[in-house]
C-alpha cells in the first residue's frame, strides 16, 4: 500500500465478502425449493430468498467495484484520495441501507414494504434485480454521485493513466444508466425495454470496463510487464466490449414487444460478444507468460487467470449457446438462462472481485502477499468454487435443455410444472454442487484468518520462498 | 501486437467505434419507438377508461406483490413457476379462472410442492391482475412463446 487513504478499501472489500456469504446461504435455500417446494414457506417464499440472493450479489459486486477504485485510483493518480472520510461516511450509509433493505425484505411481506416505504409516489419497485424500495434507489445514487466526485477529484489533481480513466467512465457510465431504474411506466413493452437499458448495458456493457480496468491494474502490478503494452490491449478489449455489447442489447429485445429487426441486430452483434472476453483470456494468459517479476502472490495471479477463463465460458460461450435468435425462441426464459447468468456472474464479476481483493488484502494488512499456508487455502477455494459452478451450469443446462424438449420443442408439449418434476434429478444435484461452492467459500475465508495468524506468528522456514521482487512498477 | 498497431490506434477504435454504436442503438431506439404503438397495445392503456385504470392497478399489483420473483412475463423473471404473458389464453381467454386461480392457494402451502402464496387479494385486486394479464397477452411478441405451455 503505497498511499494511506486506500485504506479505505478496507471495509468495503470485508462487507463484499461477508455479503457473499449471504448471496451463497440464500441460493442454497433456493436450490432447496427447487426440490423440496415448500422448504421454509412460507416464512421465507422463494421470491423472497431469490430477491435477497440477487440483490445481496449486485451490492456486494457494487461495493467490490468501490473498494477496487478507492484503492486503485490513489495508487494510479499517485496521490492521496480526495476526501477519505466521505469514502468511509458513504460505505456506512451503503451498507446500512443494503442491511435495512435486506431485513425488510425478509421481515414483512413485499407489498407492506413498498407501502411502508412509499413506493405508490415513485413506484419502481417488483422488477426483476430492482426490487429495492426507491428510497434504497435513491440512497444507491447518492453514494454514487458522493463516490464518483471522490474518485474523480482524485484523478483530475493527479497522474491520469489508461486504467484510472477506463475504471472513471465505466463507474459513471454504470451510475447513469441505474438512472433508468426510476422509469416505471405502465405500458409493459416500454418498462422492459429500458429496464434492459440498466441490465444489459451494466453486466454487457460499463461492468466490462470496470472489469477491464481491474484486471489490468492487477496484470501490471504482478507481472511487471511494461505498462505500455498492457493500456494498449485494456483499448482493444473494451472497445469490442462497447462495439458488440450495446447494439447486443438487441438480443433481449426478440421477444418482449419491439420489431422483428431486432432479431437480426441482436443476433449478429451479441455473437460477437464473446469477443472481447476471448481477448481478455489470451491477454492474462500473455502477460503472465510475458511477466518480467514473480510476485510472491500466487493466488492474486491464479484469481486472475481464473476470471480470464471463466468470464469467456460463462459470459462467452454460454451467452453464444442461446443468443441467436432461432435458438433463443425455445431457450428464452428457461433454465437456460439460469445456467448462463450463474457461470458469466461467477467467472467475469465475482472473479474480478475476488482477484482484486486477494491482490490488495495483503496489502492493506501490511505485507506484500500472505503466507504459503494461507495462498494454497486460496487456490483450493478457487478451485472448490470454479469447479462446483462449472457443474451448477452443467445441470441447470442438462435441465434447461430436457426442459425446453418436454415443454417447448415435442408435439406434445407439457405443463410447466409436470416438466419441473420430470428433470428434478438435475436440480438436486446442482444442490449438491451448490454445497461444494459454500464449502470453497468458507475455504476462502478461512484463507484470511490463517494468513493473519501466520502474520503475527510467522513460520521459521517458508517454504518454496520466492525472489524479493524489482521495487518499481 | 505488433508494433504497427499502436495505442493510440487503440484508443481511437474504442472512442470512435463507442460512439458510432451508441448513435447507432439511439438511432434504432428511435425507430422502435415509432413502431411501438403498433405492437405495445398502448390504446388499452387510457386512464379515462375502467379497463386503463385496472391495467395500471393490475401491473402496480403485478409489482408490489414482487410476482417476477418466481414467474416469468413475456420469459423474464424468475423460472420456478409458469410463464404468464399467455395464461390468458391458456385458461381459455377466461378471466374468472385467472382470479379463480389465485384465490384458492392455500395459505400454508402444500406438502412437498411448490405453491403459490395466498395474496388475501379483494374482488377489485383480483380483476385488475386479470385485467393486466389479458392486456400482457395481447403484445404482438413476434410469436413468442412456442406454444400454449409458456
Amino acid at each position: 500500500m503505497k498511499y494511506k487513504s486506500q485504506a479505505v478499501a478496507k471495509p468495503y472489500f470485508i462487507a463484499a465478502i461477508g455479503l457473499f456469504l449471504a448471496q451463497v446461504i440464500f441460493g442454497i435455500i433456493l436450490g432447496i425449493q427447487y426440490v423440496v417446494g415448500d422448504f421454509l414457506f412460507p416464512e421465507i417464499p422463494f421470491n423472497v430468498a431469490r430477491m435477497v440472493h440477487t440483490n445481496t450479489l449486485i451490492v456486494w459486486l457494487l461495493m467490490g467495484f468501490m473498494g477496487a477504485a478507492y484503492y486503485l485510483i490513489p495508487e494510479e493518480s499517485e496521490r492521496e484520495l480526495y476526501t477519505p472520510w466521505l469514502a468511509l461516511v458513504m460505505f456506512w450509509i451503503f451498507l446500512i441501507a443494503a442491511a435495512l433493505t435486506v431485513i425488510g425484505y425478509l421481515a414483512v411481506p413485499y407489498a407492506r414494504l413498498a407501502e411502508m416505504t412509499g413506493n405508490d409516489i415513485l413506484p419502481t419497485m417488483g422488477r426483476e434485480f430492482l426490487e429495492q424500495p426507491t428510497i434504497t434507489k435513491v440512497g444507491i445514487v447518492i453514494v454514487a454521485l458522493a463516490f464518483l466526485f471522490n474518485i474523480g477529484m482524485t484523478v483530475l489533481k493527479g497522474r491520469k493513466t489508461v486504467v484510472s480513466l477506463v475504471m472513471l467512465i465505466g463507474l459513471v457510465g454504470l451510475a447513469f444508466f441505474f438512472l433508468f431504474s426510476f422509469y416505471n411506466p405502465t405500458n409493459l413493452v416500454l418498462d422492459k425495454f429500458y429496464w434492459w437499458w440498466v441490465v444489459h448495458l451494466w453486466v454487457e456493457g460499463v461492468w466490462e470496463l470496470i472489469m477491464g480496468a481491474m484486471l489490468a491494474f492487477v496484470l501490471i502490478k504482478t507481472t511487471g510487464v511494461d505498462r505500455e503494452v498492457v493500456e494498449k490491449w485494456l483499448y482493444i478489449i473494451i472497445a469490442m466490449a462497447l462495439i458488440t455489447g450495446i447494439i447486443g442489447t438487441g438480443h433481449h429485445f426478440y421477444w418482449i414487444g419491439p420489431p422483428e429487426y431486432w432479431q437480426w441486430w441482436g443476433s449478429i452483434f451479441s455473437a460477437l460478444e464473446p469477443l472481447p472476453f476471448f481477448m481478455m483470456t489470451v491477454f492474462a494468459f500473455n502477460m503472465v507468460n510475458q511477466r518480467r517479476r514473480n510476485h510472491p502472490n500466487k493466488a492474486a495471479v491464479l484469481w486472475a487467470l481464473g476470471t480470464a477463463v471463466l468470464a469467456f465460458l460463462g459470459a462467452g460461450v454460454w451467452g453464444f449457446l442461446h443468443t441467436l435468435a432461432p435458438v433463443n425462441y425455445y431457450t428464452h426464459g428457461s433454465q437456460i438462462t439460469a445456467a448462463h447468468g450463474h457461470l458469466a456472474f461467477y467467472g467475469a464479476y465475482v472473479l474480478i472481485n475476488i482477484t482484486m481483493i486477494s491482490y490488495a488484502m495483503p496489502l492493506l494488512n501490511g505485507r506484500e502477499a500472505n503466507s504459503m499456508r494461507s495462498q494454497v487455502l486460496e487456490m483450493w477455494a478457487f478451485w472448490l468454487m470454479s469447479i462446483s459452478m462449472v457443474f451448477i451450469t452443467l445441470f441447470l443446462t442438462a435441465a434447461g435443455i430436457l426442459q425446453i424438449f418436454l415443454q417447448r420443442y415435442t408435439e406434445t408439449p407439457l405443463p410447466f410444472m409436470v416438466v419441473q418434476e420430470k428433470v428434478a434429478l438435475f436440480y438436486w444435484l446442482r444442490v449438491i454442487s451448490g454445497l461444494v461452492f459454500l464449502g470453497g467459500l468458507g475455504t476462502y475465508i478461512a484463507s484470511f484468518f490463517v494468513a493473519a495468524r501466520d502474520a503475527k506468528y510467522p513460520q521459521p522456514i517458508e517454504i518454496g520462498k520466492v525472489q524479493p521482487s524489482p521495487a518499481a512498477v | 501486437m505488433a508494433q504497427v498497431f499502436t495505442k493510440s490506434m487503440a484508443r481511437n477504435i474504442f472512442y470512435g467505434g463507442s460512439v458510432f454504436f451508441i448513435l447507432l442503438f439511439l438511432a434504432l431506439t428511435l425507430d422502435t419507438s415509432f413502431a411501438l404503438p403498433e405492437r405495445d397495445q398502448r390504446h388499452q392503456l387510457d386512464l379515462s377508461t375502467e379497463v386503463g385504470q385496472r391495467i395500471a392497478r393490475g401491473k402496480e399489483l403485478w409489482e408490489t406483490n414482487n410476482c417476477i420473483g418466481c414467474h416469468t412475463l413475456l420469459g423474464e423473471g424468475a423460472y420456478f413457476a409458469p410463464e404468464l404473458g399467455n395464461i390468458y389464453t391458456r385458461f381459455g381467454n377466461n378471466k374468472e379462472a385467472i382470479k379463480a386461480f389465485i384465490q384458492s392457494r392455500p395459505a400454508m402451502g402444500i406438502p412437498g410442492r411448490r405453491s403459490m402464496p395466498q395474496f388475501n387479494f379483494s374482488d377489485e385486486e383480483l380483476d385488475a391482475i386479470a385485467e393486466f394479464l389479458k392486456y400482457s397477452s395481447e403484445i404482438n411478441t413476434a410469436g413468442w412463446p412456442p406454444n400454449i405451455q409458456g
